[in-house]
């Protein structure tokens, strides 16, 4: 074996790569090492399908891991149309003028802080829901709402570089038998970029699983499921954040660890789905 | 990544005219010392953290104290696993808390707990079983107490609330918090939360009521600082300070700062009760 540089940096990125993986899979384990006292104490599986009422005796995290799937959901749904809409424009059917402002706009929007939206969401959503909607105003709507703008810029920059990407040759190809700019995008664009637009749907549904702070703002992180877009619900992330400060060694504190190891799972699936999409497609071509 | 525990970090440092040597001699004993003090837990505690932690820092450039909130029970297990010097917290540390970390508690305020609702709203006077059942969901629309026919809104706590602790059990009597209550995560929050929904009823600390929230009296007694401190209003606890072991160096001038009369003042202007 030579010392070039080739191989020198070869077996960098390799360490890299080991050290990456070896960090990832060991969070998992000292997750499930942490979690094990609750795990023994009520049972594995009642941790996962129980209620939750510490002063019962009560640990299960159901109520939340159902509370993160009605916030995420919804908002990866609202956020859909939105971000279709918005990135057809830019890429293909805005003017050019049009089209800058709009970019630069989205790109902005990434940089804004979260509890920039969470605060705007209080003060204007909260309030305009509690009165044409009645309820507490502190809801699933309200935090589906404002995580569904939260993640469509990255929706939107998503379906851009993927509808960007296609082949320019296909598209000027469909030019020149006749094809007007919504059919060129509908059935040439479009299929082609399919693929890529699916990733970026699921790492933005991957974004609203995750993200902690709208949810504990904006959803009243009431401790029983939701039964309607109306009620007050707690996701995995915000019942890990109001926790976090009980005695560490209660079971109350151990319960942050099955909620780690369900999100952990979330968002598992969700990479696993975009790989396996990744896959299908390579093979297809 | 909780940014509702803000870390507030006032750093007043140079350039400050109010370091004019306008204040007492209290602060003299700071004189020479350098370093840092960081102090988290308790929400209630904050405003008089932040304008002791000025005062020193605008006279003592050498010195920062970084102020953070969290909850009482996260500032009594941080100081306990030495994350920071002092942790505020808005009742007693257990004596489960205190025996493996050698906690040394100190008690510099006295502070009520007050059932809030919007201004706005005609019931400001409840019995203690009418709380019971409000908060246990046994009464759910304010019309059945005289206010608006809309539904009752209950705000509470989270689970590391000093605050949630002692209005549960001087208050609730342990009894039921509904499982429909919303959770919210500080004094200043619950305060923001109460302010801006006129169908909700909530508890903060008594030094953190402001005209955007109205007191409820409670079985004839209106929460303020006066019934707080005569003892008529019995909701009401202590607000400590925790070390881990007997305090040291800065630490301990701190907390002797908090017990001087120039402290104790800073307690009394932020609505709390002084313990002199």
């Amino acid at each position: 074996m030579r010392f070039s540089s080739e191989n020198i940096a070869r077996n960098v990125f390799f360490l890299c790569t080991i050290a990456g993986a070896v960090v990832i899979s060991s969070i998992l384990l000292f997750m499930i090492a942490l979690g094990l006292p609750l795990f023994k104490e009520s049972s594995f599986f009642s941790v996962w399908t129980g209620p939750w009422d510490p002063y019962q005796g009560l640990y299960g995290i159901l109520p939340m891991i159902i509370g993160t799937l009605w916030i995420a959901l919804p908002a990866t749904v609202l956020a859909l149309p939105l971000s279709l809409g918005t990135a057809f424009v830019i890429t293909i059917l805005g003017g050019s003028r049009l089209r800058k402002i709009l970019g630069v706009l989205v790109r902005f929007m990434t940089g804004i802080p979260t509890v920039v939206y969470g605060f705007v969401g209080i003060f204007l959503l909260v309030p305009l829901i509690r009165e044409g909607f009645g309820g507490a105003g502190m809801c699933v709507l309200a935090a589906s709402i404002v995580l569904a703008i939260l993640i469509s810029p990255t929706m939107i920059l998503f379906f851009s570089d993927s509808l960007t990407s296609v082949n320019p040759v296909d598209v000027r190809a469909a030019k020149a038998l006749g094809a007007d700019r919504v059919q060129r995008l509908l059935y040439v664009i479009l299929p082609k970029a399919f693929g890529g637009m699916t990733s970026g749907f699921i790492l933005a549904m991957g974004r609203a699983l995750g993200d902690t702070l709208i949810a504990l703002m904006l959803a009243g992180n009431a401790i029983r499921a939701p039964r309607g877009v109306l009620e007050p619900a707690r996701t995995l992330t915000a019942h890990i954040a109001l926790v976090k400060a009980a005695d560490f060694n209660s079971l109350e504190f151990r319960s942050i660890f099955a909620c780690g190891i369900a999100l952990y799972l979330f968002t598992t699936t969700a990479v696993v789905a975009v790989r396996f999409m990744d896959y299908k497609r390579s093979v297809v071509q | 990544m909780r940014k509702t525990s803000v870390r507030v970090l006032v750093i007043f440092f140079a350039f400050c005219f109010s370091a004019s040597p306008c204040f007492g001699e209290a602060l003299d004993a700071f004189e020479g010392q350098k370093g840092t003090i960081k102090i988290a837990g308790g929400t209630a505690h904050i405003p008089v953290m932040k304008e002791a932690a000025k005062r020193i820092m605008t006279r003592y450039k050498g010195i920062v104290i970084t102020v953070g909130g969290g909850g009482s029970g996260v500032g009594i297990k941080q100081v306990g696993e030495g994350l920071v010097d002092i942790g505020n917290s808005g009742r007693a540390p257990r004596p489960e808390e205190i025996e493996p970390y050698d906690l040394k508690m100190f008690k510099w305020a006295i502070d009520g707990v007050a059932v809030v609702v919007h201004p706005a709203n005609p019931v400001k006077s409840l019995t203690k079983d009418r709380l019971k059942e409000i908060f246990s969901e046994k009464i759910d629309n304010w019309k059945t107490l005289g206010g608006a026919d809309h539904a009752i809104t209950v705000y509470t706590r989270d689970e590391a609330s000093g605050t949630r602790e002692v209005f549960w059990e001087k208050a609730l009597d342990k009894d039921l918090i509904s499982k429909k209550a919303l959770f919210i995560p500080s004094n200043g929050a619950m305060k923001t939360a109460v302010a801006n929904d006129p169908y909700a009823i909530g508890y903060v600390s008594v030094g953190h009521m402001d005209p955007s929230v109205a007191p409820v009296t409670l079985d004839g007694v209106t929460p303020t600082i006066e019934t707080v401190a005569n003892g008529q209003y019995k909701v009401s606890r202590g607000l400590y300070s925790n070390t881990r072991g007997e305090p040291k160096g800065l630490t301990k001038l701190f907390i002797d700062y908090l017990f001087t009369a120039e402290g104790q003042q800073i307690v009394v202007d932020n609505g709390f009760i002084s313990v002199k």
